[in-house]
């Protein structure tokens, strides 16, 4: 059932909202947390996927051969929603070619291969002392060259989400809180929890810059699941120590997918944000506790997006544990440092166990998005049974965050009745995988609605490709039927035009006997149009399209 | 009167039919003219539903025509581009029973696009006359290239060409635009788990 | 070792269609303790039968539908739907009436509308009915208490239920019923009480382990109790009953929190569960009361199964996001 959250850990706590549906699996988060993050080691070869973040490839900048230094930017976002790549490392650019990249497809797709010299030499950096003294459309513009996406593991361009305080009246959009999001609430992830414990004055930092940009009108919450009261510890600390008395650590009894984005402004907030449309639209920004310490680097030191911190973790790890990680380091150099075994590990994860995605190719890249690498064994996560029969218990509903119907969206799904999964809010669904995950019958529910939303985005698409084919196909015929139409008409002109010509040759003839040289010219013009036009009317009647050109003589 | 029914059951029967028949028949008359439909709007209503290739594969001249005999009673399942998900939409729209795509109008393939050597291209513009929607761009002695955005896969330019530099390439799948399939259904799944389940694990349900 | 590639999640909760069948079994134990205890061993001998023949039905029909039989006998659905009718039925019930009633349930009532998860009706509950209609004779003849028999208090082995009893009274009042009847106990039925007690215990057990919410049970407990104490009438000689002795008698608890709870034939949200319940509470009531059956479940239960998709459709949650509740519109509209 829905747990009313406790509001009562101090009085002067902000209130917190309760929401529907959710579900508790176990954390398995103890396993990573008892070592502090380690730096990963310099790997010889450094895979940098053009497409790591949500939106269109970046564009890549550099030529096989390039010396690249540590820092340097490497590849340029390609329109509005797309973020710039860095070089995480010094040395030199051996390939840009397709690699297998972490995807849930397997495929492969464009990358930046490095080759690192091992010197690691930064290029030169430029921080910024204080912040405060820049307006916030140049601190967004500087966010953006850095290359920041969110790091909760949903890869959006974070420039793209400020909205600065000073477009916000031209968009209508006021922003009055800033929330971070440091709920972290999936299993064995603990990156985040972490990043607060160790980096709290970070995050406090970026927080105030956040702050400056957008200059939320009401308040700035740090939403924190009480399981991590250490972190929430951290924070208020650091919170103090900043004398940021405007910022708030809201801590309420988590559950999953309570980290999720919508939810967290839920519980923070009581708000929802409208179907189809984004957290601006009802006041919020949200940002995720990585990025907001990714945004601190970026203007406090000047350093671009190319490290991130990544919990290793699984049983397949003999040391599980948080690394910092550079962004392209092959995920076997990073599972090999927390000793993985390969033998062992039956389901490699990126992300977490509820809404991470199978990898199964170890050469692939840490990305920007990776939060975690979960190499499981088949005791921990078994292989799924094959599905029984649905037994419509509801379990699915209620454990729904977004009151969907997963069930009904189960049976349609199965029909391809994409009507109904549209009018029963198909598109509303997180893929937090709550449903399958408590369903009885181990229904791949997920699937089904990720396969069911591509096969609807799949039909509308061609649906709007037949309407453009098909007025083209109109525009043609009309376009024929009215070059058939000019050509009749051109004739006819033509035609009428040698008539006149020959009456008035012929008139000519009895005036003009002076120059009879001229008047025979004349003549066999005439003749020859008259000719020319017969000719033509009777190209014109039996082929549909006469490509002769009409003589000029005529005239 | 009673009495004339009595006697005449026959003829009042048939004065009553004809007498109620009238009225009834000057109503219906009247009903076609007053609510008299302009065109015919099942057929603007299919032709929603196929997919505009024009390729003529239905044996019509192009998506119209097919759409208008299908009005007129033609088979719904010989649309090869549109395939199933066609043949199932026009089963709904005219509450029909779906038919299997019909073989002798082709097999419903991987969607593609036409695509021309530009190196083996003599610029004659065949192709161009025989694309239906105008997605080939050239003139008389250049060099032709496919809008491939616009082009429907049609096939219709291949056969013109006189010296074959037209290839239909199907759509490859990118990290963009893959997707996950349904799962198997559970017929499917059962059939596969049946060796499993029935001859060496009994018990996979627990 | 190859890697996995699936979708997610990756993580699954160790509760299994089986595992909830199973437990359901568990908890009826209880009630056929108690069953077997003040009626005898009949429903012992019921069970006894309709398990065996429940399992040969399924695989029977499994086989002619070319399904696997290990998989779909191993989700113990039938068993739960013979142990179900087994209970329902008279103990001492003729072996061909328990074969009839489990061969209808299972091939008909279930299979021939797709098998678990398809079927619109209980089977258990058509099963009853259909044996009610067809063999009224059998059907109402319900084991005497032991005590009873065992002091001599009655002739023969089988009398009215209370239920019954009570139905017909038009003389005395209920007090003196409970005073004179040797079929009545302390708060309802002699050997009655306890057997809803029993059954009462064992659905607080499968509460207990989540498998099934409680929606559905306490609503139609309430409607029935809400019902019959607004006619107990003081407990007058026209009265029908008090609350507790409605809540105690014949299946109601184990309709309560065994049959409305099947999940494939009731309302599936929680708000759907509240009205399905209630409807029936109210349902059981208004037969009991006035009916021509002294007990109404099996007929209260069926007609909501009916009903439950149209409860299902307007009790559709709202979603996140979306601002009010999607109006039932434009909906089978020819």
């Amino acid at each position: 059932m829905n747990q009313r959250l406790p509001n009562t850990l101090s009085n002067n706590m902000p209130k917190t909202y309760p929401t529907p549906g959710g579900v508790h699996p176990p954390q398995n988060k103890a396993q990573s947390t008892s070592r502090p993050i380690q730096q990963a080691s310099l790997p010889a070869e450094l895979v940098l996927p053009l497409s790591q973040h949500a939106g269109a490839p970046a564009k890549a900048i550099v030529a096989v051969g390039d010396k690249v230094l540590k820092g340097q930017c490497i590849a340029q976002a390609k329109g509005s929603i797309s973020a710039y790549i860095h070089a995480p490392s010094s040395g030199e650019v051996t390939a840009i070619e397709p690699r297998a990249i972490p995807h849930a497809s397997g495929m492969q797709d464009n990358c930046i291969v490095i080759k690192t010299d091992g010197e690691d030499n930064w290029c030169p950096l430029q921080g910024c002392e204080d912040f405060s003294q820049l307006p916030a459309s140049e601190l967004v513009e500087q966010i953006r060259l850095a290359g920041i996406t969110g790091l909760g593991g949903g890869g959006f361009p974070t420039a793209v989400k400020l909205i600065s305080s000073d477009t916000q009246a031209s968009l209508n959009k006021a922003i009055d809180t800033l929330i971070i999001n440091g709920t972290e609430c999936e299993p064995y992830i603990t990156a985040d929890d972490l990043l607060m414990r160790e980096r709290a004055q970070q995050i406090i930092s970026g927080i105030q810059i956040l702050q400056h940009i957008i200059k939320p009108s009401t308040a700035t919450l740090i939403g924190v699941e009480n399981n991590k009261p250490e972190a929430i510890a951290a924070l208020e600390a650091a919170i103090a120590e900043a004398n940021a008395n405007n910022i708030t650590v809201v801590s309420f009894a988590g559950k999953y997918p309570s980290g999720g984005e919508k939810q967290l402004i839920q519980i923070l907030t009581g708000r929802e944000v409208p179907s189809g449309g984004l957290p601006a639209d009802v006041g919020i920004v949200c940002q995720n506790v990585g990025t907001v310490a990714a945004v601190h680097d970026a203007i406090v030191l000047g350093k671009p997006l190319i490290s991130r911190i990544t919990t290793v973790t699984g049983q397949a790890c003999a040391q599980p544990q948080n690394f910092e990680v550079l962004i392209g380091s092959p995920i076997a150099h990073v599972l090999a440092q927390a000793g993985f075994d390969a033998s062992a590990c039956q389901r490699l994860i990126m992300g977490g166990p509820m809404m991470g995605f199978t990898l199964t190719d170890t050469s692939v890249p840490v990305i920007k998005a990776t939060n975690c690498l979960l190499a499981a064994t088949e005791a921990e996560l078994p292989s799924p049974p094959p599905a029984q029969a649905c037994i419509r218990c509801g379990m699915c509903a209620e454990a729904c965050p977004a009151s969907l119907l997963p069930q009904q969206l189960y049976w349609y799904a199965r029909s391809k009745e994409y009507e109904k999964l549209e009018e029963l809010n198909l598109f509303d669904c997180i893929e937090c995988g709550a449903c399958s995950y408590v369903c009885p019958s181990t229904i791949p529910l997920v699937q089904y609605y990720r396969a069911s939303k591509a096969d609807i985005r799949e039909h509308k698409a061609e649906m709007h490709k037949a309407e453009q084919s098909k007025a083209r196909f109109e525009a043609r015929q009309q376009r024929l039927e009215r070059e058939e139409q000019e050509k009749a008409e051109k004739r006819a002109a033509r035609q009428a035009a040698a008539k006149a010509k020959l009456a008035a040759a012929a008139q000519a003839g009895g005036e003009q006997e002076l120059d009879p040289v001229q008047a025979a010219v004349a003549r066999a013009k005439a003749k020859k149009a008259a000719k020319a036009a017969a000719a033509e009317t009777e190209a014109g009647n039996s082929t549909a399209k006469p490509e002769t050109k009409p003589t000029d003589e005529a005239n | 009167m009673i009495e004339l029914i009595s006697l005449h059951p026959l003829l009042t029967a048939v004065v009553a039919l004809v007498a109620l028949s009238i009225p009834f028949g000057a109503l219906l008359g009247f009903a076609a003219i007053r609510f008299k439909t302009e065109g015919n709007p099942i057929v603007d209503q299919i032709e929603d539903l196929l997919p505009q290739t024009q390729c003529g594969q239905c044996s019509y001249p192009g998506c119209r025509p097919y759409a208008e005999a299908i009005a007129n009673g033609e088979a719904i399942n010989k649309c090869p581009p549109g395939g199933e998900a066609t043949i199932h939409d026009l089963a709904n729209l005219l509450d029909v029973e779906p038919l299997p795509l019909d073989a002798e109008h082709g097999a419903q393939d991987v969607k593609k696009v036409a695509y021309i050597r530009e190196d083996e291209c003599i610029g004659c513009t065949k192709c161009i006359q025989a694309c239906p929607v105008d997605a080939i761009l050239g003139a008389a002695k250049q060099m032709h290239t496919v809008i491939a955005d616009e082009c429907t896969g049609c096939d219709l330019c291949v056969e013109p060409c006189p010296v074959d530099c037209i290839d239909m390439l199907p759509i490859a799948t990118t990290v963009q635009s893959w997707s996950w399939q349904l799962p198997p259904t559970p017929e499917e799944q059962l059939k596969r788990s049946h060796i499993i389940a029935t001859d060496r694990q009994p018990e996979v349900s627990a | 070792m190859s890697l996995l590639n699936v979708s997610s999640p990756h993580a699954h909760r160790p509760l299994s269609t089986a595992t909830v069948m199973q437990l359901v079994l568990l908890a009826t134990l209880p009630g056929i303790a108690a069953l077997s205890l003040f009626f005898g061993w009949g429903t012992l001998l019921n069970l006894a039968i309709a398990i065996p023949l429940a399992l040969l039905f399924e695989a029977c029909v499994l086989k002619l539908r070319q399904r696997p039989l290990a998989f779909y006998l191993g989700d113990y659905s039938a068993v739960v739907t013979a142990v179900l009718l087994a209970i329902a039925l008279p103990p001492h019930s003729p072996i061909w009436l328990v074969a009839i009633g489990i061969g209808f349930a299972i091939i008909i009532a279930k299979h021939l509308y797709g098998g678990l998860g398809y079927n619109p009706f209980n089977p258990a509950m058509v099963a009853y009915v259909v044996l009610l209609i067809s063999f009224p004779v059998e059907m109402t003849q319900w084991a005497a208490p032991l005590s009873l028999i065992d002091s001599g208090a009655i002739d023969g082995h089988t009398m009215a239920t209370p239920l019954d009893v009570l139905k017909n009274n038009n003389s005395e009042l209920v007090a003196d019923l409970f005073a004179h009847n040797p079929g009545f106990g302390r708060w309802a039925g002699l050997g009655w009480e306890w057997v809803n007690l029993s059954f009462l215990a064992g659905g607080c057990f499968l509460l207990y382990k989540r498998v099934f919410t409680w929606h559905a049970p306490v609503a139609m407990l309430s409607s029935l109790a809400f019902c019959s104490l607004f006619f107990y009438d003081g407990g007058s000689s026209a009265s029908k009953g008090s609350p507790l002795f409605h809540l105690l008698s014949g299946a109601t608890m184990f309709g309560a929190f065994f049959i409305i709870t099947d999940p494939v034939t009731s309302a599936v949200s929680n708000r759907g569960r509240l009205v399905y319940g209630a409807l029936i509470g109210l349902l059981l009531f208004v037969i009991r009361a006035w009916g021509n059956y002294p007990d109404a479940l099996a007929f209260a239960v069926l007609l909501m199964n009916f009903a439950a998709p149209f409860i299902d459709y307007y009790t559709q949650p709202r979603t996140y996001g979306h601002k009010a509740k999607q109006p039932p519109s434009k909906e089978e509209s020819h």
